[in-house]
């Protein structure tokens, strides 16, 4: 079977170091891949809607001297016809070099890449698995901070749900000295089985609590995530809580010098425009180290493929 | 109680009290055309007590669905009165078509087609998890 990524547990931590190595000399020196994809196809199959996932595909594979095959929508393919995932794949391996699939059901991409003759990467299933955020998250971290060992990260917002969460947390828990700092409100808290399968297993500390301010000083990085007006059963708990966990300069008094605040994006208002031009806010360098991450993602499973 | 002996075929020993009936529902057993027997809650000096179901011809098991319902159930297959093989089975790493995702935004409930297979996750406490969305995987009244 072809080499793709569909979880990022499928990379180990010296590959997820060889992608950041190889990401931190492209930034340093773009040029020298302006050519790396000439002549290569990179097919977009988006089965959802996305924006800044699909365009940070396209634009990593423009970057690379590659070209672009695209789909944008579900209901403008053959999947409206009611073609399977492994049809489309098998027939999409004959047009292009590499695909990056998103699709609204989960385990998709996976049946993709076990039907597919080219690499598939999974630019999202669901709420399943992203794990080019994760790297995108990981590439941040490793930038800003210049390690991922001995750090104190805090996880705020919809952990419940938010897949970005679980990936973080299940890339991150494969490093030594790492902490966990979880911030919800009680409804949104960590499903026990990330906790039991995850935390307790890879033996990583954590912390739970509903007070932001509370933990700030401990924190290295603030990965924010937003808290979903529809995911509460009450609309009286929902105003209750919002505004607990919306960033905002005050709740950042107590906090680090060198702290580092990460959004996987779309914001809405959980981090307060004010913070936008304060130096510890990273997640608008998070969008660009995603692309530059894809690239490096793109070179190697490219590589590997033979191509 | 009275059940004869089987010739040709098989008898699934040792059954945990009281899984008989999931086994013989899992295993397809109400679509078979042999007689099979279901002896619950016999003395057994090993498990106290145990279920037994006997099969009495030759038809093809599912030995993952034994595996996966109660994996020190043992297999013993019977030829012109002779016991010829005894088996026991184990958790199986996966599982082809024995249970159902039943997450429906899961890959396999739009496409009828894709197998539904599960992976043994967690050896120590038998949870199997959907091949496709990772879901925890449950059959009716399997703890």
């Amino acid at each position: 079977m072809m080499r793709s990524l569909i979880n990022i547990l499928d990379l180990s931590v010296a590959e997820i170091d060889e992608l950041v190595a190889a990401a931190e000399d492209i930034i340093a020196d773009p040029g020298k891949y302006a050519d790396a994809c000439r002549g290569k196809k990179l097919a977009t199959l988006f089965f959802e809607p996305s924006t800044r996932t699909r365009l940070s595909f396209e634009a990593a594979m423009y970057e690379l001297g590659g070209n672009v095959l695209s789909v944008s929508s579900g209901s403008s393919s053959s999947a409206a016809k009611g073609e399977s995932v492994a049809d489309t794949a098998r027939t999409v391996s004959c047009y292009a070099d590499i695909i990056a699939m998103r699709h609204p059901k989960e385990g998709a991409p996976y049946v993709a890449s076990i039907n597919a003759s080219i690499p598939v990467i999974n630019a999202g299933d669901g709420g399943h698995n992203h794990p080019t955020q994760t790297l995108a998250d990981l590439l941040t971290i490793h930038r800003e901070k210049g390690r991922f060992e001995n750090l104190t990260i805090g996880v705020c917002g919809d952990l419940k749900f938010g897949r970005t969460v679980h990936s973080l947390i299940q890339a991150m828990s494969r490093y030594e000295g790492v902490r966990f700092v979880l911030i919800s409100p009680e409804e949104l808290k960590v499903p026990s089985y990330v906790k039991k399968d995850v935390l307790a297993r890879s033996g990583i500390p954590y912390v739970q609590t509903e007070n932001m301010e509370e933990v700030m000083p401990e924190l290295d990085i603030l990965y924010m995530t937003r808290v979903q007006r529809e995911r509460f059963f009450n609309e009286e708990d929902y105003l209750r809580l919002k505004d607990s966990y919306i960033l905002t300069p005050k709740k950042l008094v107590n906090a680090r010098a060198d702290l580092s605040i990460m959004h996987p994006l779309p914001r809405v208002n959980e981090i307060s425009v004010a913070i936008d031009d304060d130096p510890r806010a990273c997640y608008f360098k998070q969008v660009l180290n995603g692309k530059y991450i894809r690239m490096a993602l793109i070179l190697k499973l490219l590589k590997e493929a033979g191509k | 109680m009275n059940i004869d002996s089987i010739v040709n075929g098989v008898v699934i020993d040792h059954i945990s009290a009281g899984r008989a009936m999931r086994l013989y529902d899992l295993l397809g057993l109400d679509e078979a055309d042999c007689s099979v027997a279901i002896i619950k809650n016999v003395v057994s000096r090993k498990l106290g007590r145990k279920d037994i179901i006997k099969i009495d011809a030759e038809i093809p098991i599912n030995f993952d669905v034994i595996g996966y319902v109660d994996p020190q159930a043992t297999v013993n297959i019977i030829r012109g009165g002779n016991l010829i093989e005894k088996r026991t089975i184990g958790k199986p790493e996966r599982l082809t078509n024995v249970i159902r995702c039943k997450n429906p935004r899961c890959i396999t409930s739009a496409e009828q087609e894709l197998p539904h297979v599960f992976r043994l996750t967690d050896p120590e406490n038998g949870v199997y998890r959907c091949l496709y969305c990772e879901t925890k995987g449950t059959a009716p009244g399997v703890r």
